[in-house]
Parts: C-alpha cells; sequence; structure tokens
C-alpha cells in the first residue's frame, strides 16, 4: 500500500506567498509539500524517512495522515500527470535507497506534489485560476477543493499502458494519397487513429516504398518511423540542402558552407577553425593547449505548449552539443534568445475551432521559458552571461527560443586530437544517462510540421539537469581523459534512431537489440523505444577491453549505463526485438537514400507607407518613451537570476556599470591560468525583414560582430553561428526570403573574414488555429536570422564596459550616420514600417572594426556602446545610465532631428575616453568616420542639441525611470 | 581546542579536500584557489569517500564547494548532508573536533548547516539548529554584494574589513531561532553581514540584503574560528577582472596613477587558511 509523507512549514514560506501579488483576494496560503510513496515500508521507518525530508529548524511532517494547517477556504493540489518526469521524487527515492540501505524495485516510485491551502472570499473558478497560474494541465494534474470537500487521498500517477507492445507491418501498396495520408498524418492505428506526422512528402514515401518493394517484403512501422526521423526537416535539413532555382547544390552548400571554405583558405596560417559543421558544435582554436566550441539551438513548438519543459529541455539538450563535440567538451556557458509576443496581449488564440485547445497567453510563454532556462542553467552549474529579448506580436503563435553552449576541451585527448572520434567494428553501443519513455515521440518530425491541433502533445518533456549533470562530469571530468570509448554522441531529436545510426556511419554498421534499452514504465512499442526523446542520454561506442571500467567508474558516479547492442562494418543498420528482426535497412539509404527536393522561389518587395504624421514635438519624450520600449528597456530580471559568475571566470558580465545596463556582449576567461578570453555576442533583427531580408541578415552579421568588437573582440578572431528561423517555408514567397538572406551570410561572411562554424534551422514556425472570435487565424514569425558570434580576445584586461567612466571625458561617434529609420523600432513606435531600411557597407566597417581593436589595446578607450536598436538617442542614453552620469551632447547632422536620434545605421559606437587621450585616439581612427559630440557631465543632466539646436532636455534619474519601467513587476 | 593536537601539520602545504557529486558545481574553482593560495587540492567524489577510497584523516581542510547537488530537491543541501551523515559522519564529526579547516560556500553553506557544522555550540557537531530559506524575492539571485567582516576569532576572515564578491543562490535566507541567534552573536560567531558600498548595514534592505537573512547574516563559524558557513562566493572574486566594477577602478587607478590589485579581494579567505598551518 502506498503511503503519504506531508511537510509543513512552521515559518513563512516565501514560495507560497510569491503568489499573493497577483492574487489580491487571496488572504493568505499555506504550502504543504507531499511525497507520495508506492512502496511498503514500516511505520518507524515511515518516521525515519519524514525527518530525513522535513528540515527541524523550519518544517514538521506527519506521515499517512493530514499535517496541520491553519483554516483555509480552498485547497489547491498540483501534481504531475503520470509519465512526466518527475525530479523531486527522483531524488526523495535516492534519499530513502540511501537512508534504509533498500532498493526500490521496478515502478517503485515516489511521486510529488504540493498543496496551497488558501484563506480568503474566492470562488471555484477564482480558486481553479489560481491553481492553472501555477500549473499546465498538459503535463500536471490540478485538484481544486474546498475545506468542507477537501480530505487527504493517496494518488499515485503511475503510468499504466494497457497495451501489449507489437510491431505492425505497413502496407505501401496504396493509392498516392493514401501514401501521402501517410506521411502526413501517420501511420494507421487499428481504430483509423493516426500516430503522428513522419513529416515525409510524397516523393520521400515512393522512394521507401520502392526500396522495400525491391527488398520484396513490407516495412514495418519501426523502420518508417526511422527513415521519417532521420530523414526530417529537423535533422536533414532538407531546405537548406534542396536544389533552389539555379542552385543545385543548395544554399547551405553555396552560401553558408562555401563562404567558410573561401574564409578559411583566405586566412590560410591564421585559420583558426578546428571542426567545422560535421559534428554536435563547432569549434575553434582557443590557445595551443584549449579549443572552444559553440552551438546554438532552438526549442521553439515544445515551448510554446509547455514553456517551462520546452524552455529546460532545450538549454540542458544545447549542453549535450557540447558534451559530445569531439571526445567531449565541457560547457563553459550558456546563452540565449527570447523572442516573445506582447506579455500584455492578454487575448486569447486556439489550436481547436469554437474556442478549444487554448493556447497559453504570450505572458505565460514568457516567464515559463525564463524560469526553465533560469533552473537548466543554474542547476547544470553553467554561467549564461550573454542573452537578449526581443517581442514582435507575430511570435505570439510560436516563442523562438534560442539556447546556446559554448564547451571547452583540451586540443589533445589519450594523445589524438579532440575534435576526432570513430566508433570501431566491435565496440559496444553503451547508452548513460535517463530511461526511456513516452517522452517527445515525434520531437523531430513534429517540429517540422507547423503547429496545429495535430501536434501530439508527447512532444513536452521535462529536462532533469542533475542527471545530465551526473553524466557529464562523468564523461568530461573522468572518463574521457582514461580513454574508455572510442566515440560519443547526444540523444537529441529522433532518440536513439538518429544517435545511434549516425555514429554506425563512422564504423560502417549497428546491430542493436531493442530488449536491452531500460524503459521507465512497460507498454512501449518497439518504434516508440527506438525514437523516443526521453532526455540526458549519451550514446557511446565503447571498446569490449574498456567495457568493465566504463560501467564501473559511470556506477560509482550515479550514471545509470547499458550496453544495447554492437557496431559493426555490415553496412546495414539492424535491430532486433523478442528475437524477431525488426529492423533491416542498408545505411546507406537510411543515410543519402532522401530524394533530392528541388525548390523555387520569388521574391516580390513590398513598397511601405512612410510615416504621414509630421515628427513629434517633444523629442525628449520620444526618447523617453523608446527607452521604455520592450526591445529597448532593461531585462535585468533575468540577468540577475541566471547564474553569470558560476566557474569563476566573468570578465564582463551582462550588465555594465553603477547603472546596471543589459551589455551587448559578455567576455568569459576559462582556462583560469590564461589570460585570454572568449567574447560572446548576438545579432538579430527580425522587424528588417518586412522591408528585405537580404538587408535583415547583412545587419544582423553587423550587429553581431559590432557587438563583439564593443567590448574588445578582434575582427580578425571571430567566429559566427547562424540560426534561421523562417515561415511557411513551402511558401515560394517565404523560399525567396530565404535564398536573399543566405546570399547576404555569403557576401558579409567572406567580406568579414568571419567564417560560419555551425548552425540550425526551424523552418516552419507558423501557427494554424482561432482567434477569440472564432475566426481561422495563421500567425507566422517574421522571417529571423540569430547571428552569434564568439572569439577569442588576446588579453581580457583590455576589455571595455559601455559605462560612461568620469566626469570631462570626452564622448565620440564613431560610424556615418544615414538617413535609414526604415524598419527601426523608432517606426514601429509611431506604427509605420518604412523602406529606408539600414544598408551595411563592410569595406568601412571592418577598417573600423580593426582600429576599435588597435585603440582598446592602447587602452585609449574608456567605455564603448554598439549603437543598436533605437540608434544614437537610445545608445547614448544607456551610456549615461550605465555610468550613472550625465551627457551634454551637440551632433551636427544632415537630416532631421528624429532621424538623427533614431536611425539604426549599422556599423557605429558611442565611444567615451579620457580627454588626455584625445589625439592619440583621433589618431587611431585617421581616415574613418569620428566626430566628437561632447562631454560626459559631472552631475546627471543630459542634453543632446542638434546642429546646436536643444532637441533632448532631462536627466539620468529620468531616463533610469524609463528603462526599467517595463519590466518592473517581474 | 587542543591546539597541540598531532593531526594539525606544523609546517608544509596543507592537503585539502574538495567534495563533489551530484551536483555539486564549484569543485574545479574552489581546488584553483586553494591552489593559487598554496595548498595541495584534490577533488574528490563523495562516492569515493563513503566506499574508502579516500579518508578524510589525510588531509587538513575540507571544503564543500557551491552547486545544486540534487537540484535543491527536499531542500538546498538536504540530501548531500544525507548522504554525508548516513554514509561517513564519523569521520567528519572527527574531522571537525580535530584542528582542522572546514569551508562551505554556497551550496556547501547549506550542507554544512543541514550536517550541524555550524553552529555546533559547545564543540557539539550534529545537531540542525540554522537553516537557508527561500530568499524573500523567492527568486534566485545572482548579484554582487558588500560584506562586512564582524567576527575576531574566525579563522578564514582574519584581516578582512570588506569584501566584495557575488551572490548566486535561490536560498540563502539565514533563519534561526531567537535563542540560537542571541548564542551566535554572543559567541562572535557571525562572520559576515551584508552592507551597502558605504558600509553600512543593509538593515534587510534589497537588494543590498539579497536575500532576506535575519541581522543581514551572511556566514557564520562555529565556536572554534575554524568551520565557514558562507554563502556568498568569495572564490568568484580570486581574479581582479572578475570583480564586476574592474573596468572603473582601472581607469581610475590609471588617472591617479595608482597600481592595479594583483589579485581578487576573495583569495584573502583561502590565503588565510593555508597561512594557519604555516
Amino acid at each position: 500500500m502506498p503511503h503519504r509523507i506531508e511537510v509543513g512549514s512552521r515559518v513563512a514560506d516565501t514560495r507560497a506567498l510569491v503568489r499573493k501579488k497577483h492574487f489580491p483576494q487571496m488572504k493568505d496560503v499555506f504550502l504543504v509539500d507531499v511525497y507520495t510513496i508506492d512502496k511498503e515500508f514500516s511505520g518507524e521507518n515511515l518516521k525515519k524517512i519524514g525527518s530525513a525530508l522535513a528540515n527541524p529548524v523550519t518544517q514538521y511532517f506527519s506521515v499517512d495522515k493530514a499535517c496541520k494547517v491553519p483554516s483555509f477556504d480552498w485547497a489547491v493540489e498540483i501534481g504531475f500527470a503520470p509519465g512526466v518526469t518527475d525530479n523531486i521524487g527522483h531524488t526523495t527515492k535516492e534519499i530513502i535507497q540511501d537512508l534504509l540501505k533498500v532498493k526500490f524495485k521496478y515502478q517503485e516510485a515516489v511521486y510529488t506534489s504540493q498543496v496551497r491551502f488558501i484563506k480568503g472570499k474566492l470562488t471555484r473558478e477564482q480558486a481553479r485560476a489560481i491553481g492553472e497560474s501555477l500549473a499546465n494541465p498538459l503535463i500536471q494534474r490540478i485538484y481544486v477543493k474546498s475545506a468542507a470537500e477537501y480530505k487527504m487521498e493517496i494518488v499515485v500517477p503511475r503510468v499504466k499502458l494497457a497495451h501489449v507492445p507489437s510491431v505492425e507491418l505497413v502496407d505501401l501498396d496504396v493509392s498516392d494519397e493514401e501514401l501521402q495520408k501517410i506521411g502526413k498524418a501517420g501511420i494507421a492505428n487499428e481504430d483509423g487513429t493516426r500516430r503522428g506526422p513522419l513529416a515525409l512528402d510524397l516523393d520521400s514515401m515512393k522512394v521507401i516504398k520502392n526500396y522495400f518493394d525491391k527488398a520484396g517484403r513490407k516495412p514495418t512501422d519501426m523502420e518508417l518511423e526511422s527513415l521519417a526521423q532521420t530523414w526530417s526537416e529537423h535533422c536533414k535539413h532538407t531546405i537548406f540542402a534542396a536544389s533552389m532555382d539555379e542552385i543545385k547544390d543548395g544554399i547551405y552548400q553555396y552560401y553558408i558552407k562555401r563562404a567558410t571554405n573561401e574564409v578559411r583558405k583566405k586566412k590560410g596560417k591564421k585559420d583558426f577553425c578546428v571542426s567545422v559543421f560535421k559534428d554536435n558544435s563547432g569549434g575553434i582554436i582557443f590557445d595551443d593547449k584549449w579549443l572552444v566550441t559553440d552551438k546554438v539551438e532552438t526549442h521553439n513548438s515544445p515551448s510554446a505548449l509547455d514553456p517551462f519543459g520546452g524552455s529546460i529541455t532545450g538549454i540542458v539538450g544545447v549542453n549535450r552539443d557540447s558534451i559530445g563535440f569531439g571526445k567531449g567538451a565541457k560547457p563553459i556557458a550558456n546563452r540565449y534568445g527570447f523572442c516573445f509576443a506582447d506579455p500584455n496581449d492578454e487575448d486569447p488564440i486556439y489550436k481547436g475551432a469554437n474556442n478549444t485547445q487554448k493556447m497559453l497567453s504570450p505572458k505565460r510563454i514568457m516567464n515559463g521559458v525564463i524560469d526553465g532556462v533560469n533552473s537548466g542553467g543554474n542547476c547544470s552549474g553553467i554561467p549564461t552571461p550573454q542573452g537578449f529579448m526581443y517581442f514582435d506580436k507575430r511570435y505570439k503563435g510560436k516563442p523562438l527560443v534560442f539556447v546556446g553552449t559554448v564547451g571547452l576541451i583540451p586540443k589533445r585527448v589519450c594523445g589524438g586530437p579532440s575534435w576526432e572520434k570513430e566508433a570501431q567494428p566491435g565496440d559496444k553501443i553503451v547508452v548513460i544517462g535517463g530511461r526511456v519513455g513516452l517522452d517527445g515521440i515525434h520531437g523531430a518530425t513534429f517540429s517540422s510540421e507547423a503547429m496545429d491541433s495535430g501536434s501530439p502533445s508527447t512532444a513536452v518533456q521535462i529536462g532533469d539537469p542533475i542527471t545530465q549533470k551526473k553524466l557529464s562530469d562523468a564523461i568530461v571530468k573522468e572518463a574521457r581523459d582514461m580513454c574508455l570509448y572510442t566515440s560519443i554522441t547526444d540523444n537529441g531529436a529522433g532518440g536513439l534512431s538518429c544517435s545511434v545510426a549516425e555514429m554506425a556511419k563512422e564504423c560502417g554498421g549497428c546491430f542493436v537489440n531493442l530488449d536491452d534499452v531500460p524503459l521507465k514504465y512497460p507498454g512501449l512499442d518497439p518504434w516508440q523505444i527506438w525514437i523516443s526523446e526521453s532526455q540526458e542520454r549519451m550514446t557511446l561506442a565503447v571498446p569490449p577491453k574498456h567495457l568493465k571500467a566504463f560501467v564501473d567508474l559511470m556506477e560509482r558516479r550515479g550514471v545509470e549505463t547499458t550496453i544495447i547492442g554492437d557496431f559493426n562494418d555490415s553496412g546495414k543498420c539492424e535491430v532486433i526485438y523478442h528475437g524477431k528482426k525488426i529492423m533491416d535497412i542498408d545505411l546507406g539509404f537510411l543515410h543519402d537514400g532522401l530524394p533530392e527536393k528541388s525548390l523555387t522561389t520569388v521574391y516580390t518587395k513590398v513598397k511601405h507607407a512612410e510615416p504621414t504624421k509630421k515628427a513629434p514635438a517633444d523629442l525628449t519624450k520620444v526618447l523617453h518613451d523608446m527607452m521604455a520600449r520592450q526591445n529597448t528597456a532593461s531585462f535585468d530580471f533575468v540577468s540577475h537570476q541566471f547564474d553569470h559568475v558560476v566557474q569563476a571566470q566573468t570578465i564582463v558580465g551582462p550588465l555594465h556599470g553603477k547603472g546596471r545596463v543589459n551589455g551587448r556582449a559578455s567576455v568569459i576567461a576559462p582556462v583560469l591560468s590564461s589570460e585570454k578570453g572568449v567574447v560572446l555576442s548576438q545579432g538579430l533583427n527580425p522587424k528588417y525583414s518586412d522591408i528585405d531580408t537580404y538587408h535583415m541578415a547583412a545587419s544582423a552579421i553587423d550587429t553581431a560582430i559590432r557587438n563583439a568588437v564593443s567590448v574588445g573582440a578582434d575582427v580578425d578572431n571571430l567566429a559566427l553561428l547562424d540560426n534561421f528561423c523562417w515561415c511557411s517555408s513551402d511558401d515560394r514567397e517565404r523560399l525567396g526570403q530565404l535564398k536573399e538572406a543566405a546570399k547576404a551570410c555569403y557576401e558579409y561572411g567572406t567580406a568579414y573574414e568571419t567564417p560560419f562554424v555551425s548552425g540550425k534551422d526551424s523552418m516552419f514556425n507558423d501557427f494554424k488555429g482561432y482567434d477569440s472570435k472564432g475566426n481561422k487565424v495563421l500567425i507566422s514569425v517574421p522571417p529571423t536570422l540569430l547571428v552569434s558570434s564568439f572569439g577569442v580576445a588576446p588579453d581580457y584586461k583590455k576589455c571595455v564596459t559601455l559605462d560612461a567612466k568620469f566626469a570631462g571625458d570626452l564622448v565620440y561617434i564613431v560610424g556615418d550616420t544615414a538617413d535609414e529609420t526604415g524598419g527601426s523600432e523608432y517606426f514601429d513606435y509611431l506604427g509605420f514600417i518604412g523602406n529606408k531600411i539600414p544598408h551595411v557597407d563592410s569595406k568601412k566597417a571592418v577598417k573600423i572594426y580593426r582600429a576599435m581593436r588597435e585603440a582598446m589595446k592602447k587602452d585609449l578607450v574608456a567605455s564603448c556602446e554598439s549603437v543598436s536598436l533605437g540608434g544614437l538617442g537610445v545608445s547614448l542614453a544607456r551610456v549615461a545610465i550605465a555610468g550613472q552620469l550625465g551627457l551634454n551632447i551637440d551632433m551636427k547632422m544632415k537630416q532631421s532631428a528624429e532621424s538623427a536620434l533614431f536611425s539604426e545605421s549599422q556599423s557605429r559606437f558611442v565611444v567615451t575616453i579620457n580627454p588626455k587621450k584625445k589625439a592619440a585616439f583621433e589618431k587611431s581612427f585617421k581616415g574613418l568616420p569620428v566626430t566628437l559630440v561632447g562631454k560626459v557631465n559631472k552631475d546627471d543632466k543630459f542634453s543632446i542639441k542638434i546642429n546646436g539646436k536643444p532637441v533632448v532636455k532631462t536627466d539620468v534619474k529620468t531616463l533610469d525611470k524609463f528603462y526599467r519601467v517595463t519590466f518592473k513587476n517581474y | 581546542m587542543n591546539k597541540s593536537s598531532n593531526n594539525k601539520r606544523s609546517s608544509g602545504l596543507p592537503k585539502v579536500i574538495v567534495m563533489t557529486g551530484y551536483g555539486i558545481n564549484c569543485e574545479e574553482e574552489t581546488k584553483f584557489v586553494f591552489e593559487k593560495a598554496g595548498a595541495i587540492a584534490e577533488i574528490v567524489h563523495v562516492n569515493d569517500l563513503i566506499d574508502g577510497r579516500k579518508k578524510l584523516k589525510d588531509y587538513q581542510i575540507m571544503a564543500f564547494p557551491g552547486g545544486f547537488s540534487y537540484a535543491d530537491d527536499t531542500g538546498s543541501g538536504n540530501a548531500y548532508a544525507n548522504k554525508m551523515s548516513n554514509n561517513v559522519w564519523d569521520q567528519v564529526s572527527k574531522f571537525v573536533t580535530q584542528d582542522k579547516l572546514v569551508i562551505g560556500i554556497c551550496n556547501g553553506c547549506q550542507i554544512i548547516a543541514n550536517l550541524g557544522l555550524v553552529p555546533g555550540f559547545d564543540g557539539e557537531y550534529g545537531e540542525r539548529l540554522i537553516a537557508l530559506k527561500h530568499n524573500t524575492s523567492a527568486r534566485y539571485e545572482c548579484r554582487w554584494v558588500n560584506l562586512k567582516s564582524t567576527s575576531e576569532k574566525c579563522v578564514w576572515t582574519k584581516g578582512i574589513d570588506v569584501l566584495r564578491c557575488p551572490v548566486s543562490h535561490g536560498e540563502g535566507n539565514f533563519y534561526m531561532e531567537d535563542k540560537v541567534l542571541k548564542k551566535l552573536n554572543k559567541g562572535d560567531q557571525v562572520v559576515f553581514r551584508y552592507v551597502d558600498d558605504k558600509g553600512k548595514p543593509a538593515n534587510g534592505k534589497f537588494p543590498i540584503n539579497p536575500n532576506g537573512a535575519v541581522e543581514d547574516i551572511a556566514a557564520v563559524c562555529d565556536p572554534t574560528g575554524r568551520v565557514l558557513a558562507i554563502m556568498p562566493h568569495s572564490e568568484r572574486n580570486w581574479n581582479f577582472y572578475n570583480q564586476d566594477n574592474w573596468p572603473l577602478v582601472k581607469e581610475r587607478a590609471e588617472r591617479d596613477g595608482i597600481a592595479l590589485p594583483n589579485e581578487g579581494q576573495g583569495m584573502k579567505l583561502f590565503r588565510n587558511a593555508v597561512e594557519y598551518f604555516n
């Protein structure tokens, strides 16, 4: 019989009280932590367990009876739904096993839940609303009971799959439209329902049909699901690989990869790339002993359904792209980029017709995503020094959740190059980490499909950072340097079906016994086990002679290890289950059988209206409003909850100066004994896509590089990562926009000589559903390209922050300001798009960037701000707020005052310097656009004149207030 | 305390055991700062202590680094403390009663509070009297703070007046019953309190006091001053260039023609610890 231990708090519990500010009707809240133990124990042992769970200083507990609570009106109990990862339950199980030296049998478990006892005059609906504000029905159980109804009950949310696992043969000898249906909606179950998208088009289905016709048999469901995973847009990037108009080898080969190859050739001896585009991350040289790696992923669709689960799974998942680089790189930094809709938008949207399947609100998604990265990053002990938030109403259907991880690995591991790995025939296929459940089934194919009511909620999962932390430490801090394995990769999209098949390429084949894969619960079909995306798993190739040592080490580190088969050179991927062969596919077909797509594109440029209203008279008010815009306002509440100082390597953190202004780039020094730094920055300008995606991409690249340069990066030692998040990529116009953006990546990547070393794309960020009035809506994200930069700063002592340092310092603008307000924050503020989008002059820019680097090397620069969204107006204000010192500015400008203040021309900086260094500073920018525009004040007065005419008059205190008001209550 | 205890090395470099495992994550930088201070430091997984591969008696300093042991599940530091007391309590209790040093930083502070290594009144180690509650903001707080040194007896903080370093925790809110608090104060066992950048007491004001800790307490020690439980991360200011405001300090130093510090303020604690054995 299961038992229930309740733990109450003797002192005020801030976790409970914090909800009060959201629900004024709540007079008081009392929180009880509940542990439901699905295993038999004696009363005496249960007491021992209780004392191990409750802190005697602040808490008390009761066993199998309701613990004493103050009087209440409503009880809201929240627990996980069956099969959802319960991390606390898992820890509690370990505590009990260690305390009583007992083992939990398969399926015996601990489940946690929380009861909030609420005092206050609330209706049932209000009480339920509180519950729903705390829980997500997709993954959690919410019970709302009045004081009269409430009595303690023991609920055991054990997964019960009343289903006998089986392998089906799929008949592909059917009409084209049935083939199409199988590809789109999935294999049919007996009851006619479909299993969920394979995301295979008719051509692919036909190729598969022919393959099995030749083999003279029907495919098993598992073989079909496996091919769908390996061929998915998510894994094979079919659109970037497809021939597009005249570009036969596809835009990835022709634009992205070619740029990198040319740059590397041009750099010759100075080429710092080591591993590009072939591994889980890209790798560059840090110094003669170390490499740094980088990878940025997206986790958009799952984050729309369960923001916390989606983003924690994303961040913990991309950590494995570091652990899975070469022989295993140690994660040393996380970064993030969140694109959300306006959190104040409360107008609901629905996946289903007539107001069914309500989507989460933008605010809920925003808070959940932030919480997820908070928990995932902080628990893993990986600093998060770099990130941004960007808002646009078109992110309402699907948010974009970018998560990246930088890694560190010695150049040589076990006497060989650390970035090379090769599974050998005879090596054992070993899986370490978590167990397999239904989590994330069809994750890969799902994120390749637009989100509609067919989206399976099994795509939702919750990461478990500690299980992964144990695995990560055991690999990158021990097993790697003991030379116990020949190859390693991450279990991400497609689960085992992708990781094992990928590694099988290295040696030429694999043989898997699916019965050996450890399951969370019984009843999974073989195809589900094979493609499940249950998290925190890595697959390794371990030579038999090291097997014992490896397994023994993992056991002593609390990491579950299973041997599921052998790598070989059979040329096939074979899988058996209950003694029967259920998969037998040639590796060649599995990896390269995918039919070549050929796409055609068009790109119709639209002319937008220019602002009709005459310029606002009071530009001081406009500047104040501009500081408070969601895309320019302070988000330090995020920076403060993401640990950015762990690993004791932070040089330039996320917040600059006394005024704690969010910086554009950060610097870490990951090798504690070295004075080299790694610079991290990002660039993203989706609003420019409304005018021209070519210049959008050019600006994103320039922004990423410029931001890095502003803190001390060397433009000649900078690598880039590309993350395309597109929409409706079956639409020729969208593909036309994509092609132009990719072209800009080639042209600017080569012009700046900044190689792309890694990238990822997500092509269908569309939401098909209904608005609150029941009208069909399609919400597509604006074509979005995130460019991330990472590079090595030779001497971190020369790094610079953006805060004005001392009164009397001189203020300069570096770079030219053209009348480029199209797609700007300012035009958006006015309610217009316009047309005059920033154009990047890379020849001039690269000279400026090299000059800036030299000036910083000579300590000539006291502060440096990269001019970005909101133009000079916002940047000057940021410099003042960060330094808590006023500025006195007078600029000579050709264009109108508003254009001068808010034009978003690229390749510009605001710089302050020590007056003593005037001559030297100006000399270092000889022949380049650099203008002295004013002085730093000793008080907090902030004024801007343009051509002698006063246009802005305010003070730092007021600017600071506007800068912080937008996210004040977050 | 019996100073002549033969367990104290009268000379040579002290050996530091830096605990790790189950989500502790600051072990590498903790090892680094002890070595920089001149000690010999070794990272040891708790399971290697439990199965006897390593023995506490071979070390003079025991360090519990920061981290997220067991993800703070069932309360920060609780599960890890349970694991230690269930399996190696004899070694731990022997270690603290000898003339040796113990430090617990952040998660390590939570662990040794749960182990009852502080307050350890009257040399009675093992009783839990201090809890680290959730921050009053009910949110993880990563920010730089100023600490005022307030203990005469603490071995770790000799010669420190104020120290700037970051906090980074979700549960750093020192809590204890009044009589425990009185006894701590009376016994000179409060080591650090949060102050503003002028050195004035925070008086509970956020974010100067980042977690709502009673009497702005940031660190406490045992009655001998050898066992330090500290929430802020002094090791994360080992390098002057780690300090959040270094660009301003550097610029000022250059203009006033004064030299820059050659290391971060946080190193002093670890130098004191090594010094203790010389």
